[in-house]
């Protein structure tokens, strides 16, 4: 009896080979992701040692606006939801959908970036700038580098917005846009723990 | 074909718009209800600091694998696998950091911390 072996179509194999090196530069990010936790939690292990270190000057419980920050974290969270959306929409492969949802969450992770710098803008102001005490630049690095990571964030969504609209859902542009989404996720689960250890412990005086 | 080893394969598994809904709710209660109980002084100071960081701790859970979808890959989990190893380093450098430097102000006389902070004042 003749053996039945499938031969896979050539075109069956290209794809297959493509969605493995998808998958590959996929897990390639995560990796960073990974890293880049790391690198958090080297700020947050410094933050935590230094936080007590005021110098005479104002501690957390002093500067921080509560309702203010929820309002930063409200709209992040909410950006953050958005994106899961737009990646919902790229597994139905509706460019509209995922064109609109990307701008949703880019207007709201800008409306982020803007109170944090506006809430910078008016320490510096007000002389409570990191080089007022430990706490102060401790604070400015963490929260800062979180804003740094949200920047580029937003600038990379520009730039892949321009890119769906120009050219369509290409392989390339799909695995981008999932590799964005993960980045998005990730600075949204950062800021968590900045939002718990800074801020909320900050104002229990911890 | 042999398939390879690294195999994540999102496409596979498909994302559900249910699991998105119910983080960014469960999210939304965590981040809220904190929120709440630090305004309002709700519990003693101890107690608050606890359920402030324990609710922290679910939030992170749910995001984690409703939004970056952790765990949901076929084997060998080399995701789920890569993030217990960055807990680990995490959970080294933050603790680790905290007890030595714990450790260095416990062994630092007062008057030693008095006489540094002075000459770094003169500077």
């Amino acid at each position: 009896m003749e053996p039945i072996i499938a031969i896979p179509s050539a075109k069956s194999l290209k794809r297959q080979e493509k969605e493995e090196k998808n998958n590959k530069m996929l897990f390639g990010f995560w990796v960073y992701i990974m890293t880049d936790c790391v690198l958090f939690a080297s700020l947050f292990a410094t933050y935590a040692v230094l936080h007590n270190n005021v110098y005479n000057g104002p501690g957390g419980a002093q500067i921080f606006k509560l309702p203010y920050v929820l309002g930063e974290t409200l709209l992040l969270l909410t950006s953050s939801f958005s994106c899961g959306l737009a990646t919902i929409s790229l597994q139905n492969r509706s460019k509209r959908k995922v064109i609109s949802y990307f701008i949703l969450t880019f207007i709201l992770g800008l409306g982020f970036i803007v109170m944090e710098l506006n809430e910078f803008h008016n320490l510096v102001l007000a002389h409570e700038s990191w080089r007022r005490s430990g706490f102060l630049s401790a604070y400015f690095t963490l929260v800062g580098t979180h804003g740094l990571h949200v920047i580029v964030g937003l600038i990379w969504m520009a730039v892949m917005i321009t890119r769906v609209s120009i050219s369509g859902l290409t392989n390339n542009i799909v695995r981008r846009l999932k590799m964005l989404a993960i980045f998005w996720h990730f600075l949204d689960v950062i800021w968590i723990f900045i939002f718990t250890i800074v801020y909320l412990l900050g104002a229990l005086h911890l | 074909m042999s398939k390879l080893p690294l195999t994540i394969n999102h496409d596979e598994n498909k994302l559900k718009l249910s699991s998105y809904i119910t983080g960014f709710g469960l999210s939304i209660l965590f981040t809220i209800s904190a929120y709440l109980l630090v305004i309002n002084h709700a519990a003693s100071r101890t107690v608050l600091i606890g359920l402030v960081i324990v609710f922290a701790i679910c939030q992170f859970i749910s995001q984690s694998f409703l939004f970056l979808h952790l765990g949901q890959e076929n084997k060998p989990r080399w995701r789920l696998t890569i993030f217990a190893f960055m807990l680990g380093v995490v959970i080294i450098i933050v603790f680790g950091s905290l007890w030595i430097m714990h450790n260095l102000k416990y062994r630092m006389t007062i008057p030693q911390e008095i006489r540094y902070m002075k000459s770094q004042d003169n500077l």
